[in-house]
């Protein structure tokens, strides 16, 4: 019967042109998501047919613990349409920053989407869910985080964690995590995760997800660690217009320096491209314009799980928890080194005292030998 | 000196380390030496500065090759000598190196109590005699062998991303268990030191027991032989960790 129903939606062509664009913008837009997924050119086609063809997939967008940074970056994606129609008309089913409704008619449209379209929809969620104190933390119309993410992902077809809060925990998650702010994979059991990091991921990466999902109607290749291939197989490192300076020797010292104006790698600065898997170097940022190390800023890695835990922003050198913010591991290592050196030159003497006996019958042996061969 | 003690031993000569174990050794160490250099380099490059165009230089591109070189060597010198540990003499042998028995961890307290306390019996200066191993560096280079595996599956698991090679793929899950490549860096880095350290001790000791003992023992990975007086041998005072059932061994 569900089927049903969602033949009845409509297309996402006939939003778009019922929206005003031309069939011009729609091409070039299909043509534009091809490229962000990474498709070949005569993939360009299917796209456009599944728009055409396809039903507007429902979704259901949550936010938990998160600033929206996430729907920021999306609705800049460099193309409109992004905008227009996959969010504004895609999200309408529910979600709390851009719905018109409010109070009990929002909870009604949720708990309907919810019915009338279980196992079809996406959820999609921002943010991360506090478990302590019984997920008192994070409340919304009288209902827990956790309660309304298990009702809402009971259903669902899928799931997509948008950004560092739903695939890590974020900044709230850091040590001590005082709210036991918890990713959404741990918290879901049973269906599929899409883990889309970063703080927050790049709106094209996040567009490029949802056009995979209903070109090809099945959630897109994933890595290990549950994010999209196309999107996260790559380090930033790799990708970066700077990597040439990094194979030549030549760093950035501090900020101000000369090397700095010179656009040298930003390795020494704390840069964690070497060690983050985004899509920054190629997709950059706002349309293509910039992205951080572009800019003369290191890499913070925050697509990486645990980023603000990881090390310090602005060094190579990885913190030490327990010996305070000052010591890394070279520091650790050099006083467990002079440690071990005092400890053998006492061990040296010791055995010079301790062993006396045993050493100067061997020296005495050996000097007996000696004269027994000039003899 | 009292001629009471004075006596000029008879030595028996005893084949410890096969040449196949020299070469791992030497091979460790210079690999070991290489990795670390290019290892502190890597994690803090010094500013050498250059007028010369990025495109004319590959410095740092060259030290991380070295260090990948090394790697391999390291790596497949790993390999071989947990191959040797099956194939090898008695003295090479993997028993000599995990405490799987009673008389083992005995032993490593006796070497505590003699060689590290330095402790007397009955007022006696006492000595430790063994021909390979004792029980003590037995064990710790079974931890030298963990850690190995440490720097393997941490290194292989950062290089698997850059890498079109099976082999460093094999390794690609190890930071997807620690959650990325920041953390498996870290553990990278700081497993180093265990290198650092071991390394100086184990200098330390080799001079230690040559210098108290007088058996060969920092020729013996030249050429492979020590020396053990022929009463001790005939008297069985010697010790072995985990001797073959067969052997007659002596008693603490």
């Amino acid at each position: 019967m569900s089927n049903d129903v969602i033949t009845k939606q409509p297309t996402y062509y006939q939003e778009i042109i019922r929206k005003g664009y031309s069939r011009r913008d729609f091409v070039r837009f299909a043509g534009m998501m091809a490229a962000f997924i990474g498709l070949e050119n005569s993939a360009i086609g299917q796209v456009a047919k599944a728009l055409e063809t396809n039903p507007r997939i429902p979704i259901i967008w949550l936010h938990f613990q998160e600033c929206t940074c996430c729907s920021e970056s999306f609705i800049r994606s460099s193309h409109p349409i992004v905008a227009d129609i996959l969010l504004d008309k895609v999200s309408l089913d529910y979600t709390e920053t851009l719905m018109a409704a409010s109070g009990i008619q929002a909870e009604e449209a949720l708990k309907n989407t919810m019915s009338k379209y279980k196992g079809e929809y996406i959820l999609c969620v921002e943010g991360s869910v506090p478990t302590a104190a019984d997920g008192v933390y994070c409340m919304i119309g009288g209902k827990t985080s956790m309660q309304i993410l298990d009702e809402a992902a009971e259903g669902a077809k899928a799931i997509i964690a948008w950004g560092s809060c739903a695939c890590n925990g974020c900044v709230q998650a850091a040590k001590p995590n005082p709210t036991s702010a918890t990713p959404i994979h741990k918290l879901v059991k049973g269906k599929p995760v899409i883990k889309v990091p970063g703080c927050p991921p790049i709106g094209e990466v996040m567009a490029g997800v949802i056009v995979h999902l209903l070109t090809f109607g099945k959630i897109p290749e994933l890595d290990r660690l549950g994010r999209p291939k196309a999107f996260y197989s790559k380090r930033v490192h790799d990708t970066c217009y700077r990597r040439p300076f990094f194979d030549a020797g030549l760093f950035v010292e501090s900020f101000d320096d000369e090397n700095a104006q010179k656009g040298y790698c930003l390795y020494k600065v704390g840069c964690k491209g070497p060690s983050t898997y985004n899509a920054c170097g190629v997709t950059k940022w706002n349309g293509g314009t910039s992205f951080p190390i572009q800019s003369g800023h290191p890499c913070i890695g925050c697509s990486e799980e645990n980023f603000w835990d990881n090390g310090r922003f602005y060094e190579r050198g990885s913190a030490f928890a327990g010996f305070g913010i000052e010591s890394d591991a070279d520091t650790v290592g050099k006083v467990a080194l002079g440690v071990t050196a005092a400890a053998l030159a006492g061990h040296a003497i010791y055995t010079n005292i301790n062993k006396s006996r045993i050493i100067d019958r061997l020296t005495a042996e050996g000097k007996a030998s000696e004269k027994e061969m000039e003899g | 000196m009292s001629t009471k003690y004075l006596r000029v031993h008879r030595l028996r000569r005893i084949y410890v380390w096969e040449l196949p174990v020299r070469i791992y050794h030497w091979l460790n160490a210079a690999a070991i030496i290489a990795l670390i250099v290019t290892g502190f380099w890597i994690s803090d490059p010094p500013a050498l500065m250059s007028n010369q165009e990025a495109s004319n230089r590959f410095l740092f591109g060259w030290v991380r090759y070295i260090h990948f070189i090394s790697s391999y060597i390291f790596f497949f010198n790993f390999l071989f000598r947990i191959y040797w540990g099956f194939a090898g003499n008695k003295y090479a042998d993997w028993k000599q190196f995990i405490p799987t028995s009673k008389r083992f961890i005995r032993e490593m307290w006796t070497v505590f109590k003699i060689d590290i306390l330095m402790l007397k019996k009955n007022g006696e200066q006492q000595e430790h005699i063994s021909i390979g191993h004792n029980a003590m560096a037995g064990f710790i280079y079974f931890l030298t062998f963990i850690a190995f595996l440490v720097q393997c599956l941490t290194g292989f698991g950062l290089y698997a991303g850059m890498s079109g090679w099976w082999l460093p793929k094999l390794f690609s899950w190890v930071p997807a268990v620690f959650g990325g490549d920041i953390l498996t860096r870290q553990i990278h880095h700081w497993t180093m030191w265990f290198f650092i350290l071991f390394a100086i001790v184990h200098v330390y000791l080799v001079f230690y027991h040559d210098y108290v003992e007088g058996r060969g023992e920092i020729s013996s990975m030249g050429g492979g032989w020590k020396f053990i007086e022929e009463e001790v041998f005939e008297e069985n005072r010697h010790h072995t960790p985990n001797p073959e059932s067969s052997e007659v061994v002596g008693t603490a």
